[in-house]
């Protein structure tokens, strides 16, 4: 899979939000480690699943691989364009490299604007039309690319419905032809029976334009449908990253099992003989993360040494990688 | 389920429908349903279908106007709720009947203490000292699984999780012991690991309090392990109603059948596409006379297009409305 050069490499990316406190005069009080320290590359044409529960920070890292927020630390190498902390070339080329396609279709797009305007927004900042004919005619051309009729370009968002929404937000992410889109939670706020609408949508624009996905969601039966290669992110880290049938039929890290046995199977007979893990509590605060291991409080194998140590990251089957006590030589 | 079960609410015909600026929402179209004591009900559907508005009907939520309940009765031991007074339902609701909500931080009132909250219901119905409903309302945080609830009597809902604020209205729900919890969506706004831990402490709670329970929702995984029956709504109707065994297994309705096959599974390799369902739900401005899934249906006849089919047995315990027979209803995972 990684014969080539990767397109996206992320190298110990790190971003931090400072608290502060006083209203006057305000002092730094601490900072959300909210992504500490991540690494992954994604190659050309594959989709990358970046999955975890609620502010385990996976939108964040996301929005800042695509420097929506600056990184606090590390290195972002989308083809072959380097941006860190200390260097920011282009960064216009880079967005019109990179895009994305938000979760919450109502709130994503702007309810004063026409589709046409939404859809060509990408065009117009990076002059990728000539005359207003060729624009028209683009804005059309990518509205059928995601199944809407060209008749519609002057309708304004409330005149959709959800899933129609969510396809005007991935044409506007096309219009710039990306190489790479970041796919934040696409389909999380749609009904069942339109998810997979967009879904198969992400997969034939996939096919078609050789696109590049970090696919970042909370649904972990999708994740597996649609994802070449999964990560499993806690609390700012990531603990588990494999190719996506090693990591569902072998997961390797306590927090990966719990994940996978949390997750409802629509077939009553197989839910019943199933043995859940019940992770007790909830995600403890990125302000002041664990020691060690960050998932040692409510690991149920947890032992010493994994609140004084933070765990290696190792490869422990081909392409299998784990972030976990239990696999590092004493 | 046994079959000597006895029903303890019987819907029968329901209709609602809402009134707005636009012209008339048929959101309900004429349902009826029951449910047996001690059973587990989940009532599945996309959003729209009805499933929250039923409820509502049943719980004498619905603002009037907008809404409007057209027909339909809900016998509940022996009284009808769809027509009972104001006075009755208070009395009703919270003792007999009670609901939890999907979103616990805008059910709970934010400038409330979570004891006074507690307290707050348990001496509306129980004439008990506020000291006595303090003492009940620790064991009722205990009993959700609240660490350390006598001290967190005084915190309020911000300082709570999205799951521990579902424990708290879980608790609140079980103050009077009633005997149908309705549940509406109690676990989509939450991570699949903590929606595991309240789908484990409702089981416990059905259990330790023999509770009838409606489970409403879009998730056709969670009620898999939950539920005893399902009913499939689409568009305000019913659409199939099966044991939860025969509705996995051997789902009738073209609807169910594309619903489920439209769900990617953790548990096995992909070896298909998602069998996307064509179009949107209908609109629900236009009075329905045809079946309402028509439009999205891949084995549409004529006479769908005319008739709306009954809901109707085709077996002991299963029902569909439907006028195709369906022969191969495998959904291509196997």
């Amino acid at each position: 899979m990684n014969e080539a050069q990767p397109l996206v490499i992320i190298e110990n990316l790190k971003k931090y939000f400072p608290i502060s406190s006083g209203l006057v005069f305000q002092k730094k009080a601490g900072s959300v480690r909210a992504v500490d320290g991540i690494s992954f590359s994604i190659a050309k044409g594959e989709t990358l699943g970046l999955v975890g529960e609620s502010g385990c920070g996976k939108t964040t890292a996301g929005r800042t691989i695509l420097n929506l927020y600056p990184p606090t630390a590390g290195k972002i190498t989308i083809d072959d364009q380097e941006i860190n902390t200390e260097n920011k070339p282009d960064l216009k080329e880079f967005r019109r490299k990179t895009a994305m396609i938000f979760q919450d279709p109502y709130a994503s797009l702007n309810p004063r604007w026409t589709v046409s305007a939404i859809v060509s927004e990408p065009l117009r900042v990076h002059k990728l039309f000539k005359n207003e004919k060729e624009r028209t005619e683009r804005v059309n051309h990518l509205l059928n690319l995601v199944g809407l009729s060209s008749r519609l370009i002057n309708r304004f968002p409330h005149e959709f419905s959800g899933g129609q929404r969510q396809r005007i937000g991935v044409a506007r992410a096309l219009a710039s032809d990306p190489l790479f889109i970041v796919c934040d939670e696409p389909i999380s706020a749609l009904d069942v029976s339109i998810q997979a609408q967009v879904v198969n949508l992400l997969e034939d624009l996939q096919d078609q334009f050789g696109l590049t996905y970090l696919f970042i969601a909370h649904d972990l039966s999708m994740v597996r449908h649609i994802c070449d290669r999964v990560a499993v992110m806690y609390l700012g880290v990531i603990v588990e990253l494999a190719e996506r049938n090693e990591l569902y039929e072998n997961p390797l890290h306590p927090y990966t099992q719990a994940l996978l046995s949390a997750v409802p199977i629509p077939d009553p007979k197989r839910d019943r003989e199933r043995r859940r893990i019940i992770l007790s509590g909830d995600v403890p605060s990125p302000i002041n993360p664990p020691s060690g291991c960050r998932f040692h409080p409510r690991c149920s194998v947890a032992f010493e040494r994994c609140k004084v140590d933070i765990p290696e990251w190792l490869e422990e089957a081909p392409g299998h990688w784990v972030a976990c006590h239990l696999y590092t030589n004493p | 389920m046994d079959s000597i079960s006895k029903p303890l609410l019987q819907v029968e015909d329901l209709r609602t429908r809402f009134h707005i600026p636009e012209g008339t929402v048929y959101a309900v179209n004429g349902i009826s349903f029951v449910i047996n004591e001690g059973e587990t009900l989940a009532v599945v559907g996309e959003s729209g279908c009805g499933k929250s508005v039923t409820m509502l009907s049943i719980m004498g939520l619905i603002p009037i106007p907008p809404g409007e309940i057209v027909s339909g009765k809900a016998i509940f031991r022996d009284k009808d709720l769809i027509h009972i007074s104001e006075k009755e339902f208070e009395q009703l609701r919270g003792e007999a009947l009670a609901m939890i909500f999907q979103d616990p931080m805008t059910s709970l009132n934010p400038v409330l203490t979570i004891g006074r909250q507690i307290t707050e219901t348990l001496r509306t119905h129980l004439s008990v000292s506020q000291e006595e409903a303090e003492k009940i309302a620790v064991e009722l945080l205990e009993r959700v699984g609240i660490p350390e609830a006598s001290s967190r009597l005084g915190a309020y809902p911000h300082q709570f999780s999205g799951g521990m604020r579902q424990r708290v209205m879980i608790a609140m729900a079980l103050s009077c012991n009633p005997s149908l919890l309705i549940a509406d969506e109690p676990t989509t706004a939450l991570d699949v690991t903590i929606q595991a831990q309240i789908v484990e402490l409702v089981l416990k709670l059905r259990e330790q309090f023999h509770m009838t329970i409606i489970w409403i929702t879009h998730d056709l995984g969670v009620v898999a392990g939950l539920a005893d029956r399902v009913i499939v709504m689409y568009a305000g109707f019913i659409v199939e109603e099966a044991l939860v065994d025969d509705l996995y297994g051997n789902p009738r309705h073209p609807y169910t059948l594309a619903l489920l096959g439209a769900l990617p599974r953790v548990d096995r390799r992909r070896d298909r596409r998602l069998n996307s369902i064509p179009g949107a739900p209908p609109n629900l401005l236009v009075e329905p006379h045809s079946c309402p899934f028509a439009p999205r249906c891949t084995h549409v006849i004529e006479r769908c297009w005319v008739e709306n089919p009954p809901l109707k047995a085709i077996a002991p315990n299963h029902k569909t409305a439907c006028w195709v027979e369906l022969n191969d209803t495998s959904i291509g995972t196997s």
